[in-house]
């Protein structure tokens, strides 16, 4: 298997899925003559032209409103953000208009669309860039929410959200698109809406999703050396989040932490509890700790940017919080 | 409910913008035609009136709830734009949007049905008034967020240009819709990008109850058009050939060289802003209100046909007799049509499928 970096794998999604259905196009902020923000894009202006590879003006409301009007007369668009900090502008138009198409016309207008970009911190870009959305999105019937954590994820989970008749929200990680991992040469899509073990374990299940994946196995590494046994369980879909998995896992395990980048109050992870506390009241041994962002907006400087984020240390502590093992 | 639907009536004319140039040169038309023509958009500006006036009614005695936007008092304006155009053009507008459905020509049935929450509406009850649609008729809604339904319209004209077509969407605002930030990213990008757009500002005057003068730092809100080097005209609402006359040559231009065009219809709504605002008081007088009932675009329609031999008074009761005779047929059809089922709740949330 290849080793290619998420950007890359992501760019093969693209391509392909253009390649495969002439209906797909890409549109948003510098993805043509620029390549891509992030160069996600690169090469795709070259290889399809401009009709289907449209770089916008500084329009977010606009541009999804484009996205959404084209999906109503049978287009498959790709809405770029260049971060989902800038969706914000757009919401009108993901969650009054793309969401609500569907069900407010009786189903006869689908919304077969991806609004897609990085999403969370990166380093030191202060409190406007660096947030994350999914709990927001995730909020809202009629849209899907995507998180890839990893290069195989990141490409098997957008040709599947392209493909999808649904308006999917595919929230990348800004710190991701360097990482690198095993991207099969043969086509692949992973169905959304699945999670997936990345690490079995046994004494505690690590609850995770998007960039904190990465943060969850390092975490899981550092314990197994005191011998502790975590399973990180990557959701990849927040929704509609796979809670059979999240059940199989802490009924095996009767503890659970869960792993978010984004703020603690109506968190991702409080919808977690609430799935764990329903369904596995009986299997658990501690309460469910959560580890998240501080309930600040980002600061720029080092260190108290990093006294805010969700990180391995702070994963370690919970996990020996509910083993009940004194740090 | 009753079982038999009577066929679907295009209301609007099938006409094309060669019949709005015979608006123009009378006399290349043939009295028959003229007359023709002038009983088919009389017929289509009345269905809509008699139709709301009845909606008045349904809504007093609780037979439709919710927010209820009356459209008396523009169907020239909807009537001047649907009749041009083409089976395969689209047409997507506000909430005030019984009037363009039915000039788009989507049945009373299906429209009386959808505010009485029954499922036989056109959208089985998930709508109400805001929010119709018919994909079978181009018809895109039905859209509550004032400005929000701008750059639908402009991706609709990107999907005819993507794809190479030849058709036009017509996209109806009010005129407080212009000082939204969606109205300007959408026209600067449908000029930009050259999109078949037809961008129609129908000037009702108040934003709810904020007068255009105390919501726009530009009264004659057709020059905006010149901030995106766009086509731009200014129209009298209220005379339906006048409407005609400039959307088809705004269709034409559309169609042809794909440029898009913004329009001001300027005209008035002789109902309050929904069925809970007050026709006149805090923000209008009555005496305004009674100056602008003297331009009834109904009316003014009669009044020229009846001028021109074309209308007689027992032709006038004939159609204004079945008018109202389809308009009880559509109340009586959604009192018999049953709510939606319980399951409804649920269903079109999302679909299962995908392009595979």
């Amino acid at each position: 298997m290849a080793i290619i970096t998420y950007r890359e794998a992501l760019n093969q999604a693209l391509r392909e899925e253009m390649l495969r259905d002439d209906r797909v196009f890409l549109m948003g902020e510098e993805v043509a003559v620029y390549q891509g923000a992030y160069k996600v894009s690169k090469g795709l202006l070259q290889e399809f032209g401009e009709m289907r590879v449209v770089d916008t003006p500084i329009t977010e409301l606009g541009f999804a409103g484009v996205g959404v009007g084209a999906a109503m007369v049978g287009l498959r668009p790709i809405i770029e953000f260049m971060t989902w900090n800038f969706a914000l502008l757009a919401l009108d138009q993901v969650v009054n208009a793309a969401a609500k198409m569907l069900y407010m016309t009786n189903g006869q207008f689908p919304m077969p669309m991806v609004f897609r970009g990085p999403n969370g911190a990166a380093l030191q870009l202060g409190a406007q860039h660096s947030q994350a959305w999914e709990s927001w999105l995730a909020h809202i019937p009629g849209l899907k929410v995507v998180t890839p954590g990893t290069p195989y994820d990141a490409k098997g989970l957008l040709k599947a959200a392209i493909r999808d008749d649904n308006p999917v929200c595919f929230l990348e990680g800004e710190m991701l698109y360097n990482t690198k991992g095993e991207v099969p040469e043969e086509e692949y899509v992973i169905p959304l809406g699945k999670a997936e073990v990345k690490r079995e374990g046994d004494h505690v299940s690590l609850i995770t999703h998007g960039k904190m994946v990465l943060v969850a196995l390092q975490a899981a590494d550092q314990l197994a050396k005191e011998g502790i046994r975590c399973e990180v369980v990557d959701l990849r879909t927040i929704r509609p989040m796979d809670v059979d998995a999240i059940t199989a896992s802490v009924r095996k395990t009767n503890r659970a932490v869960v792993v978010e980048e984004g703020w603690e109050v109506c968190g991702v992870g409080a919808q977690v509890v609430d799935y764990v506390q329903r369904h596995c009241f009986d299997y658990l041994d501690a309460p469910v700790l959560r580890v998240h962002q501080a309930d600040a907006p980002m600061p720029y400087a080092k260190n108290i940017e990093k006294a805010a984020k969700p990180d391995v240390p702070k994963t370690i502590a919970a996990v020996k919080q509910v083993l009940y093992i004194d740090a | 409910m009753s079982t038999t639907k009577p066929p679907r009536r295009r209301v609007s004319p099938s006409a094309d913008a060669a019949s709005a140039e015979q608006d123009k040169a009378p006399a290349a038309q043939t009295p028959e035609e003229r007359k023709s023509l002038h009983m088919q958009l009389l017929h289509s500006m009345l269905l809509q009136r008699r139709f709301e006036e009845r909606t008045a009614e349904m809504y007093a005695i609780g037979r439709i709830g919710g927010f209820c936007h009356l459209y008396i008092g523009q169907e020239a304006v909807s009537t001047g734009f649907t009749s041009l155009l083409r089976d395969d053009d689209y047409v997507i507008t506000t909430y005030r949007d019984h009037g363009q459905a039915l000039a788009r020509g989507m049945t009373p049935r299906a429209i009386m049905a959808e505010l009485f929450g029954r499922v036989d509406g056109c959208v089985g009850g998930k709508g109400g008034s805001m929010h119709l649609f018919d994909k079978s008729l181009g018809f895109l809604g039905g859209h509550g967020i004032v400005g929000g339904h701008i750059p639908i319209a402009a991706g609709v004209g990107f999907a005819i240009k993507y794809r190479g077509g030849d058709q036009v969407v017509v996209c109806f605002m009010g005129e407080a819709a212009v000082n939204n930030g969606a109205f300007h990213e959408a026209l600067n990008m449908a000029s930009l990008w050259k999109l078949p757009c037809l961008f129609v500002i129908e000037n009702n005057r108040y934003g709810m109850g904020t007068a255009v003068e105390r919501a726009s730092a530009i009264n004659d809100i057709y020059k905006r058009g010149a901030s995106y080097d766009m086509p731009r005209d200014v129209i009298d609402g209220q005379d339906v050939f006048a409407v005609r006359a400039a959307a088809a040559t705004a269709i034409a231009r559309a169609r042809t060289e794909s440029i898009p065009t913004l329009l001001e219809i300027r005209t008035y709504r002789f109902m309050g802003h929904s069925m809970s605002d007050a026709v006149s008081g805090t923000y209008r007088t009555k005496e305004e209100l009674e100056k602008y009932l003297k331009r009834d675009p109904v009316v003014l329609l009669r009044t020229q046909m009846e001028e021109n031999g074309d209308l007689s008074n027992a032709e006038w009761t004939a159609m204004d007799d079945e008018i109202k005779a389809t308009v009880q047929d559509a109340i009586d059809f959604a009192e018999n049509s049953p709510e939606p089922a319980l399951e409804a709740l649920l269903e079109d949330v999302l679909v299962d499928t995908t392009s595979d």
